[in-house]
């Protein structure tokens, strides 16, 4: 297999050589070598990019959701590119879960690659059914619970955006899912409250939560003057999202700092990263940057490396809700108090952390 | 998506520099140095291009035919794409100058099946869709076929590579929507004399959809095999957004929702269900039984 890594992005100069830095780290008692997982719909299952990438290299591929039936989607166009971002209308295409796991799940596995396994599903039942075929199945690192779906017995409602539904979804997936296996209800944005919802799927059984799915949006093509999506609206992300994305994390994590979360949201560089692990979050899913770099996941974890190093950090866990913390005491005249010594660039506007590092 | 395919390994990513660009036409024609990507070519394939530099708010790729390839040279291996400028992503490769660096993914997708005999061979293009059939011409010239060549578009300035097709066809039929040059008309009108009159055996098409569909269905009229590449639109030209699907008959006659990228961008002609493009036909593989998803 031929395989070219590129690198770009901040600081090119920098990411070839690694720090010595321990990026491992435990999600909701998963423990990754890498904090940078795929995000789900993004990376297909892992295969497409084991062209660019190591696939096995990273935290795990979190494979596209899968439902229980063969799935054709909605009709064309899907997509349509928004500011720093995208808006999609796929309608979960895919084989349905007996051919996922007999070829894409087989695959990863023979592969060597950790896989975190997104569901999806129109009904309670539907989960508690994709959660049974899951639970005899080895090699499941974990089950991301996709609940942006709407509700098929009641009038379409989604999931996530309601704490009584989404808590019966979780509940259902966490009973039918092997004890060992972490269960992350994956939350949306497209809520009054994401802390109240949180809430409730962490008291349903969920270990972790994985935040945020798409925001729903809508472009009109001025030229038809009409939607540009055949679906009408779609999932916007990319980096426009990414701020949406960091205050919720930052809210649920400052509400339920015990509860682990998988960060997601317009991560396109280490350093946007890093805002997600400042704000609370164990580890992070890249996603709509792949479709620009598809080496995306790789860079990400190698940039989030330097930056942690940069910033004093020995380890990715130290960094975890940094963000949460009292702001550091002002440092020393003539530099940073921190006896770390490592080298520290003049010009980052942050070094002042670095004396505020625990550990 | 269950698909006949497999996954093929081989895409690469390589920062690429800009060697020069010309204009064609209304055209513009991008040569770049593209390590790598030029030996794996074969016609048909195609490169997916990150646009607007490294802080860009354009995030999705653009996917060009390869026009030509040159895997040894001064400058290493080189390609070439050709491109209109019409939207903000070929605004700025059209911007772009020498020494410019631009992020390519190649060579994707997969590429026009070659007869093992020396068949005769049609080749229909409208616009900028003739890109790749001069690469492709060669190597079917190379296994002895015969190659007749029909360019169309709307106006003269829009035809592409008519040179190039004088020097590889055993005839070449021009068409153009205003009768600017050649007959005019569309080039399914001038099709169907040109199949009879070379006894083709394979059609081979590239151009807007429209222009496919009729390809396939004279093609399928004369009892001629049709190898279409179709342009359709995509995020990532790699496999994994799943936006520039089409309903396409498979051997199991089920029709499926295959990706353009990664099990196109070249389609048997009479496998696609045309009339159906940007729809889920009735019956397709995971259909919605009742309202949408």
């Amino acid at each position: 297999m031929t395989r070219a890594v590129i690198t770009h992005g901040p600081r090119p100069d920098k990411v070839t050589d690694l720090p010595d830095i321990d990026m491992s780290t435990w999600l909701a008692g998963l423990e990754l070598p890498s904090p940078v997982l795929t995000a789900s719909g993004c990376a297909a299952a892992g295969r497409e990019l084991d062209q660019f990438f190591d696939i096995t290299t990273i935290g795990a591929v979190v494979t596209k959701s899968i439902m229980l039936n063969p799935r054709s989607g909605r009709p064309t166009p899907r997509m349509a590119e928004t500011p720093s971002g995208m808006l999609n209308s796929i309608g979960l295409q895919g084989p349905g879960i007996d051919a996922f796991l007999e070829k894409d799940l087989e695959w990863l596995r023979a592969r060597g690659a950790r896989a975190v396994v997104s569901i999806a599903g129109g009904s309670v039942d539907e989960y508690t059914r994709l959660a049974s075929k899951l639970r005899h199945v080895t090699d499941v690192a974990a089950i991301e619970v996709n609940i942006s779906c709407p509700n098929v017995e009641d009038r379409g409602q989604v999931f996530a955006c309601d704490p009584v539904a989404a808590a019966e979804v979780i509940t259902a997936v966490r009973r039918n899912t092997n004890p060992g296996t972490p269960v992350l209800a994956k939350l949306s944005p497209d809520v009054t409250d994401i802390v109240a919802i949180a809430r409730s799927v962490v008291d349903a059984g969920a270990d972790g939560l994985s935040m945020i799915n798409t925001l729903l949006g809508m472009v009109i093509d001025t030229d038809t003057m009409r939607p540009a999506l055949a679906g009408i609206t779609g999932g916007l992300s990319g980096p426009a999202v990414r701020p949406v994305a960091v205050r919720c994390v930052y809210q649920v994590h400052a509400a339920l700092p015990d509860v682990p979360i998988l960060g997601m949201g317009g991560i396109r560089t280490g350093l946007d990263a890093l805002e997600f692990v400042l704000a609370g979050a164990s580890a992070v899913s890249v996603g709509t940057v792949i479709f620009h770099d598809p080496s995306a996941p790789a860079r990400v974890a190698r940039e989030l490396a330097v930056a942690l190093a940069e910033r004093g950090f020995h380890s990715l866990e130290q960094a975890v809700g940094h963000a949460h913390r009292a702001p550091d005491p002002a440092p020393a005249p003539g530099g940073p108090v921190s006896g770390h010594g490592r080298d520290v660039d003049p010009h980052e506007p942050d070094t002042a952390v670095e004396s505020g590092v625990e550990g | 998506m269950t698909t006949s395919g497999q996954v093929r390994s081989g895409a690469i990513q390589v920062i690429g520099e800009v060697i020069g660009q010309r204009r064609a036409g209304e055209y513009h024609v991008l040569t770049l140095t593209a390590g790598g990507i030029p030996e794996l070519t074969r016609p048909g394939h195609f490169v997916a291009l990150a646009v607007g530099g490294p802080e860009s708010s354009m995030l999705l790729r653009r996917a060009f035919s390869i026009y030509s390839v040159q895997s040894r040279g001064v400058y290493g291996g080189t390609l070439e794409i050709v491109f209109a400028s019409h939207g903000k992503g070929t605004e700025w490769l059209a911007r772009l100058h020498r020494h410019d660096q631009v992020d390519i993914v190649g060579p994707l997708g997969r590429p026009f099946a070659l007869p093992k005999e020396p068949v005769s061979c049609v080749l229909v293009a409208g616009g900028y869709g003739s890109a790749p059939m001069f690469s492709l011409a060669d190597a079917l010239r190379a296994r002895g076929c015969r190659v007749d060549v029909v360019l169309g578009a709307s106006t003269e300035t829009k035809l592409f590579g008519v040179l190039d097709a004088k020097r590889i066809a055993a005839t070449l039929t021009l068409t153009t929507d205003d009768g600017s040059v050649g007959e005019h008309g569309r080039v399914t009108d001038v099709l169907p004399a040109v199949l009879e009159r070379t006894d083709a055996d394979v059609v081979y098409a590239c151009g807007p959809m429209p222009m496919l569909r009729e390809v396939a269905k004279v093609a399928a009229d004369h009892g001629a095999y049709s190898q279409c590449a179709v342009e359709e639109a995509m995020a990532c030209g790699i496999g994994v957004c799943m936006t520039c699907v089409l309903p396409v008959v498979g051997d199991d006659g089920v029709t499926r929702m295959l990706r353009s990228c990664v099990d196109g961008p070249v389609f048997r002609g009479d496998r696609v269900r045309w009339d159906e493009v940007g729809t889920i036909p009735e019956g397709t593989l995971g259909a919605p039984v009742s309202g949408g998803h």
